[in-house]
């Protein structure tokens, strides 16, 4: 295992297979009565967030105290350039207590990238700007394996604001690593820079027709839409969001033509949800939604994390 | 003053030859006797050219002497084979009156280690509104001729119209910074192509500086003065300054070493030591530049040394200060990049880097030829030594250099003002 999870880049087909495995056996630790395991006792995890987040931390710190790791909170706004304390300042005052992992949020690209190279404690990447989240792209993964087995050769359609989406970027990795096959789908103006050679050099595909997409020959197993901003509705990045919906959106029709060629197929979200932007209410209410899993699953697969990064192989074993 | 005797330097494609200094001047070429109370200098091996000049150099003073001062910067200069640094407007307070000018222009020639050309702001406060007073700082003890918003543009096509028929009495030349903010606005900082779109950083596309390069060639056309392109990094910009010189239009145009010769893989680590704005290019960008350096189309190199504190740059890549240090690098870079690669001879180096930065800011004592009665400011390289760039070792105050750890090969072995070496081997010689 690696010693930073800053990327989903950074874990190939083996490790990811093996904390998918892990956070399974975790799962079951999740219906206990009594839920805390002896695992990281003395290990001090500091969750450090630059940029607010409910579900995220939360469950992070959940998942270090049910494994007694000590777990401290810490938040702070983004600094801004040449005022107040530089990044490299806020966090060796954190890693000069020792600590033994970061876990850190930042509305900046890169940040955790950095910090890695600044600090002696394992660096968990919980979401880095418009970069990678690569804990959520392990979560979708497990929650997806948990339903229709492994993802070799499955099919999984991402849709919406790619541009602005760490959730794509760690997804397209992770789901690869895998061996899923994934089309991005998105307006052309939600499209990141250099997707073309980027989706040839990384082997997905694009499109800017979702119901091409759902109508293909390469029926979809699994359909994960993403949050569209409210921020980006008055970027100029689309007229409407009426528009976005009838172009974009996992309206009513679309769900049911998708169900009608693949009954099996599965409909994703990381959430919070736009109803009636990006996915209609029937959408994410209907049996096709595993939503609610992907939420459950965080915490499993955040526990998991930890344990390989922080309890070592000879523990895992 | 002393006079200096330079012994043995190549002069252009010529024999070695001795060079005595009297009075600040060239007095004497040729093979000449030493003599007591003269200064010798061993030019043996080594070529003697203009002394450098820069068009784009940020010195930080006043307002930021943390990063670097008018005395750092300097000794920055002197170190890399300048003799004359035009210094960039946007410090604090900005260079928009002619008291701002003068202030820099004083300090300059108070430290002596080159000669210090405040650059005028084109507009108040740099806000791209109101016109700086252009006319008292072309009068100043400083006479400003060469004038920039540099750090922005200046956006308001009328504004810079304006600008550009007011400066018609007094030859004056706008450096233009180009880049439309709202194609890249403040955020943007990674060339815009599939390295930011994995990266998730904001993209900065080319096209944000050609928009602009192309209408300001037309507003050069329309109003017959001059225009100067800053810092040119992409193919586009060189495609259409070829052409406008095609025309006849007054439009000169800069690129610095970093642009050539680095690329925009390098911010893949998140490094901003890396970011600098116009952000760091494709290979096909820098390619595009080098054949433009080579051909002409971009009269002269120019360092773009900006000097940020450490603090400044030690937050996340897109929080973190635009630009990286030059000044000492620069003459090494480009030998080995662009005249020991073959791309051009040396003759053309000193071309670009000291006769047409001299003649675009309209200085009349720097890229001279070297000859009797010609100025004392010059330059000794040795064009086969190689060098390793060590960021600890430089005369700035500040250590946000790229080239750290690469070698190159072209040294500056002594830099000389007015008959004075003010820096041998990187060590500066205060007076």
């Amino acid at each position: 295992m690696p010693k930073h999870l800053i990327s989903s880049a950074d874990l190939d087909r083996g490790e990811v297979e093996a904390i998918l495995e892990t956070a399974s056996s975790m799962h079951d630790v999740q219906r206990r009565e009594v839920k805390k395991l002896p695992t990281l006792r003395g290990r001090t995890i500091i969750n450090f967030f630059f940029e607010d987040s409910t579900r995220t931390r939360s469950s992070f710190e959940i998942a270090g105290k049910w494994m007694s790791a000590d777990t401290i909170n810490l938040s702070a706004k983004g600094s801004s350039t040449s005022k107040g304390e530089s990044l490299r300042d806020s966090v060796q005052t954190i890693n000069a207590m020792a600590v033994d992992a970061l876990i850190i949020r930042h509305n900046q690209s890169g940040a955790c990238h950095q910090v890695a190279g600044w600090v002696d404690a394992s660096v968990i990447n919980a979401g880095d700007g418009t970069h990678e989240h690569p804990t959520q792209a392990l979560l979708d993964a497990y929650t997806l394996r948990s339903r229709i087995g492994d993802l070799d050769g499955k099919h999984v359609v991402i849709v919406g604001d790619l541009t602005h989406s760490r959730v794509f970027r760690s997804n397209v990795i992770t789901l690869k690593t895998l061996g899923a096959r994934v089309t991005v789908v998105a307006p052309p103006t939600l499209m990141p820079a250099g997707i073309g050679s980027w989706s040839a050099a990384d082997g997905f595909a694009t499109s800017w027709d979702l119901d091409e997409v759902l109508e293909g020959d390469d029926v979809p197993d699994a359909v994960m839409m993403l949050r569209v901003q409210r921020e980006r509705m008055s970027g100029g990045f689309f007229p409407t969001p009426r528009e976005y919906t009838v172009g974009y959106g996992l309206t009513r029709p679309r769900l049911n033509a998708l169900l009608a060629r693949n009954p099996r197929a599965l409909v994703m979200h990381p959430g919070p949800m736009n109803r009636g932007l990006e996915i209609s209410a029937d959408a994410a209410e209907s049996d096709a939604s595993i939503v609610l899993d992907q939420v459950s699953s965080g915490l499993a697969v955040r526990m998991a994390v930890l344990y390989h990064l922080l309890a070592g192989e000879e523990v895992a074993s | 003053m002393r006079d200096l005797l330079i012994t043995g330097a190549k002069i252009a494609d010529g024999e070695p030859a001795d060079v005595l200094i009297r009075d600040g001047a060239i007095a004497e070429i040729g093979a000449i006797e030493s003599a007591d109370g003269i200064e010798r200098l061993d030019a043996d091996g080594l070529v003697l050219l203009p002394g450098f000049v820069d068009l784009h150099t940020h010195l930080r003073e006043p307002g930021r002497e943390d990063a670097e001062t008018i005395a750092s910067g300097s000794a920055a200069a002197a170190a890399g084979g300048f003799t004359a640094v035009l210094a960039m407007a946007n410090t604090t307070p900005v260079t928009d009156t002619a008291e701002a000018a003068e202030l820099v222009y004083d300090r300059g020639r108070a430290i002596g280690l080159v000669d210090v050309f405040p650059v005028g702001a084109v507009t108040k406060g740099l806000a791209g509104e109101e016109l700086a007073e252009l006319g008292l700082m072309a009068r100043s003890r400083a006479r400003v001729r060469l004038f920039s918003d540099d750090g922005t543009c200046v956006q308001d096509a009328r504004v810079m119209r304006r600008a550009l028929e007011y400066l018609k009495p007094f030859d004056g030349v706008i450096s233009q910074h180009a880049q439309d903010v709202s194609l890249a606005g403040g955020s943007a900082c990674c060339h815009e192509g599939e390295i930011s779109g994995r990266l998730g950083l904001p993209g900065w596309p080319g096209a944000a500086e050609s928009v602009i390069v192309a209408r300001d060639v037309q507003l050069a056309r329309h109003t017959g003065s001059r225009v100067h392109v800053a810092h040119v990094s992409t193919a586009e910009s060189v495609e259409i300054i070829r052409w406008a010189k095609a025309q006849g239009i007054a439009v000169t145009a800069e690129a610095t070493p970093h642009h050539l010769a680095l690329g925009t893989k390098l911010v893949t680590g998140y490094d901003p030591v890396f970011k600098v704005n116009p952000p760091l290019r494709p290979s096909e960008d820098q390619e595009a530049l080098r054949a433009a350096l080579a051909d002409g189309t971009i009269d002269a190199v120019a360092t773009d040394h900006a000097p940020h504190a450490r603090h400044d740059k030690e937050h996340a890549f897109e929080a973190a200060a635009f630009g990286m240090l030059g000044l000492e690098t620069a003459f090494a870079v480009v030998h080995d990049l662009m005249v020991r690669s073959g791309r051009m001879p040396l003759a053309d180096l000193v071309e670009r880097m000291t006769v047409a930065p001299a003649r675009i800011a309209g200085l009349a004592e720097h890229g001279r030829p070297i000859a009797v009665g010609g100025p004392g400011n010059l330059v000794l390289v040795d064009p086969e030594r190689r060098v390793t760039v060590d960021a600890a070792a430089s005369n700035s105050l500040s250590r946000n250099n790229p080239w750290h750890g690469m070698s190159f090969t072209g040294a500056v072995h002594a830099t000389i003002l007015r008959g004075r070496v003010t820096a041998l081997d990187g060590k500066v010689h205060d007076q």
